[in-house]
């Protein structure tokens, strides 16, 4: 068993761009807006950072390949800069690296920076990618809705639930993050919605209508990170650490024999319970104050409760229902509006969901502000329910 | 020695088009042709050509209960070959897993040469004992508002030609054959183009069939020794009304033996159609029947064929009678003229993706990919698609146990499904989603010929050959399967 990560490193500062339609703003320029907040809260010069860690998804429409465009845009002195891409789960990726750098002690202070910039294609929706040349003469051109839609499909079978009650739940999902986004000056879609507005929407993919599916926006965050000392060497207090960092990356078993039954995300189910172990936690329904997961499509989120054993299997519809997950629920999920309202920029989103950790861990987010948040939960999963990489971040207070 | 057709089968494309609708449409401009606007044309999907048609009766031709090794001949009859430069039997071989050491050949220039191929296949069977399989589909393109938009048909016909033996014993002897070519022209298409070019029906009818027709239908029947009085079943395919009646009796063959040329439910399948009708004959026919096949093109082909006691021996995987019954009717004509070329839709710009196929990879995996040979492991029995070297047994990967283990034969169900609106597809919502292969196996594929309400968790799948996507850029083909429902709910039937 290895020793795990538990308060080894801790955040120095963070910072993320307003998220949007940002026709004004080019990858450089969300980069910057991301990275002047960031190091000006960690309250240091570009001549501390030892390493950085960049995470962009999109080449055709984003910011370009390798760790350059971060380099250039940022101006650096020069120092490492690797560009780290693992499909959505790619920022929490590059904050993995970054944490097990300074964790080694190969480097003292090290930055991790996400962005995505997908509204430059000319339509809606994420850009279509490329998957090599022998998985498109088979694989059927496949977009993430209907994707994911499948959960739905599975769901209901397992779980004998009817169509107009998983979709009332799943409508549910995206109006309470709809009502959370709302006071986030930082989201991308900040209108409350109403559960008629979700049912009448238009039909994306079967049984998901528009308000199931999470906006397309562009968008950056960073977090600089170093070990406690350090950063109480630079003085600093009320410190926010990493508690476990895991991931888990399908190796074919969901796509050959018939075990998975396609209703779950089996490597969430993993990733979640290394997180628990390596964080020491027993009960997460009693110990996680907050989770901020992976809401890509609403259908996600609903089965994600039960993958992260926040609900029961086959209950998480009805826990849904009854406002577990509502920001006065029992642990309230997507406070800050989730990729439903901040969208997905897919390099950017794992450390997105870690700045509003960050703010509520110290107690910095304003209406948002929920009471006593001591562990938040961080979930990507990128991919496809069949096979996707799936990370689990569990952070808190240092040393409780 | 006895030669003759060992196996036969039929397709016809799911999708049945209302005449009616497509009468009404050109009203306006064509008020001639409403008329003709009774009953269904055969009408090939978006994802369907002449080589997919052709995998499809081959299949039905060659049922899974029955080898297809030793299969020494194929030929690939059509007008409406999708390569020219590309040998478009070689996928159909592919598609059937054939050897490799199959001779194989296009064939094509006149809507005879189905027919007029078969002597050269029976000489074949005499000279070496060869098997030989005889495919020929049509997937003609029409103008709107003309005549052949609604006279012809989407279809495909197979016969398996062979000697006599106990596995595959001959169900119709070929007794006689005869051939007249001459450059008749009653139509035309040069290379590179849309449409056919036809001429008066009139002089077509009178010069041609009436003065080319007869004497090689005497001739066949004078070489097999055959009575034109004893005749049962007599196939000329025509789109001119009564004209096989006409010729029937021109040389003394009883009226009564003039094959139904599916007109009402097919439409006529040009180069397939002496094949396709010869299909209905024989899923019908008794021991000891006549039967003269013949086709008219550029000259006249005839076979004469004789019925054999075992002839209730074979059956194709899917009669051509079933085919009848089922198919989903369609009353969109623009989708129509859509999927033939003749209407463009704005694919918006999710339609502006590359569809650039990498041969050497399609080389690589062309088992797979043609043939949909998944892996299966020899140790766990897990079976895998695409076929890898390391097999995923939980806890112990196994390496380099896989075996081939063909699934096209295999049905499926479906596991998990949706249906979406967001890719630029032909046929919206792009159906996709898990099929679980019985006996093992699961892949997420695409489905086809269905429509929202079709498929459900659990739905019985089965496995045809397709299109996968046209690279427009570079002219472009490439195939795979795909699932379609083994049923359909009733409600949808003919809605």
């Amino acid at each position: 068993m290895p020793q795990g990560i538990k308060d080894k490193v801790a955040i120095l500062g963070m910072g993320c761009s307003r998220f949007g339609e940002r026709w004004d703003a080019s990858p450089e320029d969300l980069m910057v807006e991301a990275y002047n907040e960031a190091m000006t809260d960690a309250g240091i010069t570009p001549e501390q950072l030892d390493a950085a860690w960049f995470s962009t998804h999109m080449e055709d429409v984003g910011t370009g390949r390798g760790g350059i465009p971060m380099g250039i845009a940022l101006r650096l002195p020069n120092i490492g800069v690797t560009r780290v891409e693992n499909f959505c789960a790619g920022g929490s990726e590059a904050v993995r690296a970054a944490v097990y750098g300074v964790a080694s002690g190969a480097c003292d202070i090290a930055i991790a920076l996400g962005v995505e910039k997908l509204k430059d294609t000319g339509y809606g929706g994420l850009p279509v990618a490329t998957v090599g040349t022998y998985i498109p003469q088979w694989y059927p051109a496949a977009v993430a809705p209907a994707n994911f839609a499948q959960l739905a499909a599975a769901y209901r079978a397992k779980h004998d639930v009817d169509k107009a009650t998983l979709k009332q739940a799943i409508s549910h999902v995206s109006v309470k993050s709809h009502a959370n986004g709302a006071k986030n000056p930082k989201a991308h879609l900040r209108k409350e919605i109403t559960i008629e507005q979700c049912l009448k929407a238009p039909k994306i993919a079967e049984p998901l209508g528009l308000f199931d599916c999470c906006g397309v926006s562009d968008g950056a965050a960073a977090v600089i990170v170093t070990r406690p000392e350090i950063a109480r060497e630079l003085g600093k207090t009320d410190l926010v650490s990493f508690k476990a960092l895991q991931l888990s990356v399908s190796n074919g078993w969901e796509m050959s024999g018939s075990e998975w039954d396609g209703s779950y995300v089996h490597t969430a189910r993993i990733a979640s319970k290394k997180a628990y172990e390596e964080a020491g936690i027993r009960n997460p329904r009693e110990e996680i104050s907050m989770t901020e997961v992976h809401d890509c499509f609403s259908i996600t989120e609903l089965v994600t409760m039960e993958d992260l054993g926040l609900s029961d299997e086959g209950q998480a519809y009805r826990d849904v229902l009854d406002g577990k997950f509502d920001a006065n629920g029992d642990i309230p999920c997507q406070i800050d509006g989730g990729l439903k309202c901040f969208g997905h920029p897919v390099g950017a989103s794992g450390i997105r969901m870690l700045y509003e950790m960050y703010l509520q861990l110290q107690g910095r987010a304003d209406e948002r502000q929920l009471s006593n948040v001591r562990t938040g939960l961080i979930h990507n999963l990128g991919g496809q329910p069949n096979q996707n990489v799936c990370s689990i971040s569990i952070v808190g207070r240092l040393g409780e | 020695m006895t030669i003759g057709i060992t196996g036969y089968g039929a397709y016809l494309p799911h999708l049945r088009l209302a005449r009616r609708v497509v009468a009404e449409a050109n009203a306006w401009f064509a008020p001639g042709l409403v008329s003709k606007g009774r009953g269904h044309r055969c009408m090939a999907n978006w994802d369907e050509d002449a080589i997919t048609l052709a995998v499809a009766a081959a299949r039905h031709a060659t049922p899974p209960s029955d080898t297809r090794d030793n299969i020494a001949r194929l030929l690939l009859v059509s007008e409406t070959l999708p390569f020219a430069e590309r040998l478009n039997a070689a996928v159909v071989a592919g598609a059937l897993c054939l050897p490799d050491a199959v001779n194989a050949a296009d064939v094509s220039g006149a809507q005879s040469v189905a027919v007029a191929s078969i002597s050269q296949l029976v000489n074949a069977a005499k000279a070496a004992g060869e098997t030989s399989l005889l495919v020929a589909a049509s997937n003609r393109r029409t103008r709107a508002a003309s005549a052949p938009e609604l006279d012809y048909g989407d279809a495909a016909a197979a016969v398996r030609i062979g000697c006599h033996s106990e596995a595959q014993p001959v169900l119709a002897e070929v007794l006689g054959t005869s051939s007249r070519t001459v450059d008749f022209v009653d139509h035309f298409r040069m290379a590179g183009e849309d449409v056919d070019y036809h001429w008066e029906e009139r002089w077509v009818r009178d010069e041609g069939i009436g003065k080319i027709a007869p004497a090689a239908v005497s001739e066949a029947l004078d070489r097999a020794g055959v009575a034109a009085a004893e005749v049962d079943h007599f196939i000329f395919p025509t789109v001119f009304k009564k004209a096989d009646a006409q010729l029937a009796k021109r040389c003394g063959i009883p009226d009564a033996a003039v094959a139904d040329n599916l007109s009402a439910t097919v439409g006529d399948s040009g180069s397939a159609h002496a094949l396709l009708m010869l299909n209905g004959v024989l899923e019908k026919a008794t021991p000891g029947q006549t039967i003269v096949l013949t086709q008219f093109g550029s000259g006249m082909a005839c076979a004469v064929l004789k019925v054999t006691e075992h002839i209730t021996r074979f059956r194709p995987a899917t009669s051509l009678a079933a085919q009848l019954e089922g198919g989903c009717e369609e009353t969109s004509y623009t989708r129509y003229l859509a999927y033939k070329g003749q209407l463009k839709l704005e694919r918006g710009m999710r339609g502006e993706q590359d569809k650039k196929t990498a041969l050497s990879t399609s080389w690589r995996h062309r088992e797979a990919l043609l043939g949909f040979v998944a892996g299966r492991c020899s140790v766990s029995g897990d079976v895998h698609f695409p076929p890898t070297r390391i097999s995923y047994t939980p806890g112990k990967p196994e390496q380099d146990t896989q075996q081939p283990y063909p699934l096209a034969d295999v049905h499926g169900r479906i596991l998990s499904w949706s249906a979406e609106y967001l890719s630029s597809y032909m046929a919206p919502p792009h159906h996709y989603g898990q099929v679980d292969f019985d006996g093992g196996g699961r892949l997420l594929m695409e489905f086809t010929d269905v429509r929202p309400g079709d498929i459900d968790n659990g739905s019985e799948v089965k496995m045809v050959f397709r299109i996968k996507d046209i690279d427009e850029l570079r002219g472009f083909k490439r195939y795979f399967w795909k699932a379609k429902p083994v049923t359909y709910p009733e409600n949808d039937a003919q809605s």
